[in-house]
């Protein structure tokens, strides 16, 4: 997977446009074979950074490092552009045959003859397009034409491949196969890739490194599970799914462990926290277990609560609950469950959750600060 | 009734006899507008690609002034251009007034700003994507511009057509500029309005069946190709 020199380097980037900062990225690194999810919100700064990084846009200030040499003054865009891809959320493929569109990057660099044709055929086999050889890009599918793009972005044997949101637009059939083979190509070609999504479920699909951005910044960089189970702050927990963040006021201190208040209740918590201290504290859905009866013999959950049910969500394949327990909180269930417990609105419920299912954000006013620190320091 | 008929009549004659006049007539004014709007063709799609590409202060004032061109009255590029290819005038020097070289002039004033402003509308209308696109495949500049043309290629088409089908057709600048000298710088229209003039309807109607039928036949094969069914 990933080896100590970094492909791409970039240190201090800034985008200004309209007199308004919209990417500031203090330092950042993708290495060789990585894939790298950044994921974020519509208008997180997903695309600047990527057309930033392909030296697509001109950043107001900041280095580009390709190989340990610096984009511009010591490398040029145009040579560097061309050891490397970009894939957009429209497939942009022009007005001609499959086959030319797999083969106009390497028409570009001026290559021709049988070069040319076996990496494009190689390319339209692995991404499933062979039969299309021959068909105008305009009476493709939307999954076939972002096959074809991709395709041609892999014929040109990037070092460095840039996907902006290249699924959003496909229905999820297509998305599925499509990703299942890009993992596969990804990993096979050991290329490294730049992944914007704003879907966290391809980011955990795809990455072995997510980077959570909002507002033109990079709020935490840490490999899926990092991200996942112990957000940096309230943003970026709610974007990786955490449904259930509380504000408390840490009462007690055992060791290991502390009792915070939360409105007018009490929540164990595993971790350490100063008393007095002001807390977040972060439960996933899928770690509170609902129940009709009052169950505290003999489950190991310390925080226990009642509650009426507010919501019932279809989440496809299983339902979202939410319930008041005098703060919100949030389950899924199965259907099965669902209608085992025969869950509907207004009526009361158990809600328990593990203290070690628990994590928690300290001195969340100060977060930003360290966040920076973190950041600065690496990944 | 009968005078269009006799026309009808007259215009069959003299295209099966392949009349000599007629001939000269309908050759010049094919090269006259073919090298006008060849003319038109390089300076407007480079200008119209130009002006889509790049963004500058003062772009909608320019977009507009091209617009108005498009509707330029062909009577007054006649004038402009007589005066300053006039003996006395700033380009009086190059002695091309009265001449098809004039006329090519004039009509290519025509025709330019038409086929810079579809090309200009051609090359906007393509993704704004794609130009970024092209550039992350790795393309110079140029071949970025090349192949932004390419992709405009069949709205590019209409561009030719208008340009051709604007120049082909007007009269007061060839008038004007050529002075419709006999079996030097008479082309379609001049002749046409000439024999108008002289109540020589039916020669007249067969010079405008002429000049309809050389429209569209030149439109057609510009249709044809426009309207192709694209590879499978």
């Amino acid at each position: 997977m990933s080896s100590d020199r970094p492909v791409l380097e970039t240190r201090d980037l800034r985008v200004v446009r309209g007199g308004v900062e919209v990417l500031d990225i203090s330092e950042f690194a993708v290495h060789e074979g990585e894939v790298v999810c950044v994921v974020g919100p519509n208008g997180a700064g997903k695309t600047t950074l990527l057309q930033a990084l392909c030296c697509l846009l001109r950043p107001s200030r900041g280095e580009i490092v390709f190989r340990g040499q610096r984009i511009e003054t010591e490398y040029p865009v145009l040579q560097y552009r061309r050891r490397v891809a970009m894939v957009f959320q429209e497939a942009l493929l022009f007005d001609s045959t499959v086959y030319n569109n797999v083969a106009s990057g390497l028409k570009l660099r001026g290559l021709h003859g049988s070069k040319v044709r076996e990496s494009v055929e190689e390319q339209m086999e692995r991404f499933g397009i062979a039969h299309l050889r021959d068909r105008s890009a305009r009476k493709l599918s939307g999954g076939e034409a972002q096959r074809t793009s991709l395709a041609r972005a892999f014929a040109i044997k990037p070092e460095i491949i840039f996907l902006d949101e290249p699924f959003a637009s496909l229905d999820q059939p297509s998305r599925e196969s499509l990703m299942d083979d890009l993992q596969r190509i990804l990993k096979r070609t050991n290329t490294a890739a730049f992944f914007a999504t704003h879907d966290r479920i391809e980011a955990l699909r795809l990455a072995n490194r997510i980077a959570v951005m909002d507002e033109g910044t990079i709020l935490q960089v840490g490999t899926p599970a990092e991200v996942m189970n112990h957000p940096a702050n309230e943003f970026v927990a709610s974007f990786v799914g955490v449904e259930t963040i509380l504000h408390g006021i840490v009462i007690e201190q055992n060791g290991g462990s502390f009792i915070a208040n939360v409105s007018t209740t009490r929540v164990e918590a595993v971790g350490d926290a100063n008393v007095g201290e002001h807390v977040l504290l972060c439960v996933r859905p899928e770690n509170v277990v609902l129940a009709t009866r009052r169950q505290d013999e003999g489950v190991s959950s310390r925080n226990v609560y009642q509650g009426k049910v507010k919501k019932v969500i279809p989440m496809g394949p299983y339902f979202k609950v939410q319930l008041d327990c005098g703060f919100p909180i949030t389950s899924y269930v199965t259907a099965h469950s669902l209608e085992g417990m025969s869950i509907q609105e207004g009526k009361t419920l158990t809600a328990s959750f593990k203290a070690t299912a628990v994590h928690v954000i300290r001195n969340p006013q100060s977060m930003e600060q360290s966040l920076d620190q973190s950041i600065n320091k690496g990944h | 009734m009968d005078l269009i008929f006799e026309g009808i009549k007259k215009a069959f004659w003299l295209l099966v006899t392949g009349d000599p006049e007629v001939m000269r007539i309908t050759f010049l004014s094919l090269k006259v507008s073919g090298s006008a709007t060849l003319i038109s063709l390089f300076l407007g799609i480079s200008a119209g690609t130009i002006v889509a590409l790049t963004s500058f202060p003062g772009k909608r004032i320019v977009v507009s002034i091209i617009n108005t061109g498009m509707a330029l009255p062909p009577v007054v590029v006649g004038l402009f251009v007589t005066v300053f290819l006039w003996r006395s005038g700033p380009l009086g020097f190059l002695e091309i007034l009265y001449t098809p070289t004039a006329m090519v002039v004039a009509q290519a004033v025509i025709a330019t700003p038409i086929v810079t402003g579809i090309s200009l509308a051609a090359m906007q209308q393509l993704p704004r994507k794609l130009r970024l696109q092209i550039l992350a495949l790795g393309a110079t500049r140029l071949q970025m511009v090349w192949i932004l043309i390419k992709e405009a290629r069949l709205p590019l088409l209409a561009a030719i057509m208008a340009g051709f089908g604007g120049v082909i057709s007007e009269v007061g600048a060839s008038i004007m500029v050529g002075g419709n000298i006999k079996g030097y710088s008479r082309v379609l229209t001049t002749a046409t309005v000439m024999e108008t003039s002289r109540g020589n309807f039916d020669v007249a109607i067969a010079l405008g069946i002429i000049l309809l039928l050389l429209a569209y036949l030149i439109n057609l094969v510009l249709t044809y190709i426009q309207q192709r069914e694209r590879p499978r």
